[in-house]
């Protein structure tokens, strides 16, 4: 294999692992913050319990996101030299912001919020908690406006040429407010909080179905289900508007997406579909004239497709679109159940309902699953380009690192990430096993376990 | 005005750079440490010393990597794909120091914990050291052409030299790390790590001396700037006089003024470092006039370099404000509680 191509695994590995635990924080983190903001107003020393129990869980999960974050400081250095010197005054400032607003409130005041329990007044302590998800919220923020700008430049003009073009800062704002950053912004978020409500929902039907902490579990899974309800439509909102962007700024993609090599009138939405990228064909499922009417509110006006486009500038056409699907049925498997689990719950009759509490014991993979193939959708789906129009990504590589390096390194990376994380899941499954309660953690405390017998 | 821009911002890189080598840095030391405390509840009062703070020392890396991307993209894209193997290695470190102390506190077993101690330590010794030989490297130069892209294998950047600094970090930053703990312990504890930093600084003062001796020698452009104004020796003393400091604080019970002093050492080799390699950021041993990476024609546009400052006007102040907070909150000795690792 190439270094480019080497590099691009690398990458997507990187960022994939990583991105498993930041939405996780950002969907906790909001939690985090109503709970104790019950245990601030009503004084009900369950809240404060039930926050202990969930500030455990996000510390793990923050733990491994910053030691995996740290990676992706490096990863453009390392690998993508060229691209990171041709962006450098671009992306500098936004991940400044980031480190110096975002990523400082959390980690600074992560420790206060862990540690601080007995060290500082409840309301200090609330402070901090907020801080935290603040710091969670506003670092998806920069991050996102920093990858925005890769999909939709503005604000900037190419200085120098060949092997010496960087792209230069003319308006900060325009930059920061690139036509696509509020639209991703706002699903990458609603992404997040998803995430969050989904594995509390699954550990509340986990403890409903071993019949456990009952008086926990029952107030959870309704806030859960319903805020899971209101962020399940709120996505489908953002959804509609993101696709609206990347039909006007990036049609290449957006046919990808549907495997549309063809523009013409009615252009058909698949519901289900393989494509043959050899023959150009798609076999699927399809709903003529949908795809036309959510681009341009009208079943006839023809979506661009692939054949506007010049042949070297497509995306992998089956990737995209499956990855696109899949995204698209992991929300219809959680609107389904949190509408069941409603309907159940309405009824009072969720709890004897074992196969309908399995299936939401499992739903807390789905916006994992959704975040993953949502971004391998919008990165994919941007290839050649690295920025899109401006720099192929065969152009950014490194020129000093071969291909012995990336396999090697990447052959590390896989190493440690399947160690991190069986030992996550590992750890998660013991603290969920253990639950809320806090018996025999005094004797843990002074027990030597150093100590020879 | 302007061409101040792209100093100001060396300047910003140069202070966060000491404030990660003095924050992280004894995490760190502590890290080296720990294998010679010998029970859990020692081990425990180590991890602990620094398990509110480690975090948000960490976080001074993204600053100063943050800030390389912002300020200096060139250099950043040059050392970062040029030092791949050494900053690969670095990446392991970290993330296998992280869940080091994230997880060894996750269940009380003997071959867990004993592990997990194992992995902490030689994580942290691999940062330290690492950290000595990047800055080492660039004190010597590396093989930077026209296009600023350079060839280095596995052991380029593995010289004499740059191990020499390499190992001189290493035993700066276990001094500070023995110091730091020492405010955060009492009794027999305290005891023992008394003996142990005082060995630390011992030795510390030792590979100095060869790292100064050799410097002198092989490193001639350190020295040229310092022979223009002799008065920029006085920084290479003021770091001895203040690591010697330590050790009568350290003597005398005041702590707290021994980990300055300690502070204090740590920046003035920084500033040594910038006095003897600015305005050069990379140096290129092939041709260092021609084809070096220095402040000013690797700095971004005038541009982004006034957002940034912007940035660091409205965002620095409060870094540092909640900084000192959090560590007054947590400051004074270790108290085990069940919110411990």
């Amino acid at each position: 294999m190439d270094v480019v191509l080497l590099s691009r695994i690398q990458f997507a590995v990187n960022i994939g692992f990583h991105y498993i635990y930041p939405p996780l924080s950002i969907g906790l983190g909001i939690l985090l913050v109503v709970m104790e903001g019950m245990y601030m107003k009503t004084k009900n020393p369950l809240y404060k319990q039930m926050t202990k129990f969930w500030v455990k869980i996000f510390a793990l999960t923050f733990a491994i996101g910053v030691a995996t974050g740290l990676v992706q400081l490096f990863a453009f250095g390392t690998n993508w030299a060229r691209y990171s010197r041709f962006v450098g005054d671009v992306f500098g400032s936004a991940l400044a912001a980031e480190g110096t607003f975002a990523f400082f409130l959390e980690a600074g005041f992560l420790g206060l919020m862990l540690f601080g329990w007995e060290r500082v007044k409840p309301g200090l302590h609330y402070f901090a908690t907020i801080c935290v998800c603040a710091g969670a919220h506003f670092s998806a923020l920069w991050i996102v406006v920093a990858n925005s700008w890769m999909h939709t430049p503005a604000g900037y003009k190419i200085v120098g040429e060949g092997m010496h073009a960087r792209a230069v800062v003319t308006d900060f704002w325009a930059m920061v407010l690139n036509p696509s950053s509020i639209d991703r912004i706002v699903h990458v978020t609603i992404a997040c909080w998803l995430t969050g409500i989904f594995m509390v929902i699954s550990v509340s039907a986990y403890y409903m179905l071993k019949k456990r902490h009952h008086s926990f579990t029952k107030p959870v899974m309704k806030v859960g289900l319903w805020t899971a309800a209101i962020a399940l439509i709120l996505q489908l909102i953002s959804a509609d508007s993101s696709a609206n962007i990347v039909a006007k700024h990036q049609p290449a993609k957006l046919a990808a997406m549907e495997g549309l090599y063809k523009t013409e009138p009615y252009s058909p939405m698949n519901l289900i579909g393989w494509v043959d990228e050899k023959t150009q064909t798609v076999k699927s499922l399809k709903v003529p004239g949908l795809l036309s009417f959510l681009v341009s509110r009208d079943f006839e006006t023809p979506v661009t497709g692939l054949d506007q486009i010049p042949k070297d500038e497509w995306p992998r056409v089956n990737i995209v679109f499956q990855s696109y699907h899949l995204m698209i049925y992991m929300w219809c498997i959680m609107a389904a159940a949190t509408l069941l689990a409603i309907y159940y719950y309405r009824k009072k009759k969720l709890e004897k309902q074992k196969w309908l509490l399995r299936i939401l014991v499992a739903t807390v993979v789905c916006p994992q699953i959704a975040n993953q193939v949502g971004w391998m959708t919008t990165e994919i789906g941007r290839q050649p380009w690295i920025v899109q129009g401006l720099m192929r990504t065969s152009e950014g590589v490194s020129a000093s690192v071969n291909a012995n390096q990336v396999a090697g390194s990447l052959t590390m990376f896989v190493a440690i990430y399947i160690l991190l994380f069986t030992l996550f899941i590992f750890l998660l499954d013991r603290k969920i096993k253990n639950g809320p309660e806090e018996k025999g953690l005094e004797e843990m405390v002074y027990r030597d376990v150093l100590k020879k017998e | 005005m302007e061409v101040g821009l792209e100093v100001f911002w060396y300047l910003v890189l140069g202070l966060s750079l000491i404030a990660y080598t003095c924050l992280d840095g004894f995490d760190f030391g502590v890290g080296i440490l720990h294998p010679f405390a010998k029970t859990d509840l020692e081990r425990r009062t180590f991890l602990n010393a620094i398990g509110p703070v480690w975090d948000g020392n960490e976080v001074w890396l993204v600053i100063v990597g943050g800030a390389l991307f912002a300020g200096f993209p060139e250099v950043y894209a040059t050392a970062f794909s040029g030092f791949y193997n050494m900053l690969m290695t670095l990446i392991a470190a970290l993330i296998f120091r992280a869940a080091a102390i994230e997880f060894r506190s996750q269940k009380p077993s003997k071959t867990w914990r004993g592990t997990w101690d194992w992995v902490f330590s030689i994580a942290s010794l691999m940062i330290a050291f690492i950290i000595g030989l990047g800055l080492g490297n660039l004190i010597e130069g590396i093989p930077l052409d026209a296009n600023h892209d350079l060839q280095t294998h596995l052991f380029t950047s593995l010289r004499p030299y740059p191990i020499l600094v390499g190992i001189m970090a290493v035993s700066l930053f276990t001094m500070h790390g023995g110091i730091f703990l020492m405010m955060k312990t009492e009794g027999a504890l305290q005891k023992k790590l008394t003996i142990w930093t005082a060995k630390a600084i011992g030795f510390f003062i030792f590979w100095y001396f060869l790292t100064t001796c050799a410097t002198l020698v092989y490193m001639p452009h350190m020295t040229e700037r310092m022979l223009d104004h002799p008065a920029l020796f006085l920084v290479g003393l003021a770091a001895l006089l203040a690591i010697l400091n330590v050790q009568r604080e350290a003597w005398k019970g005041r702590f707290g003024s021994a980990f300055l002093s300690s502070c204090l050492g740590i920046g003035c080799f920084i500033a040594l470092f910038g006095v003897g390699t600015f305005p050069l950021l990379i140096r290129s041993n092939i041709n260092p006039d021609m084809y070096s990476l220095t402040v000013f024609n690797s700095a971004s546009s005038v541009l982004t370099l006034k957002v940034l400052l912007i940035i660091v006007i409205i965002g620095i102040p409060l870094v540092i404000g909640y900084g000192i907070w959090i560590y007054r909150i947590f400051r004074g000795k270790v108290r085990i509680d069940p919110h411990s690792y």
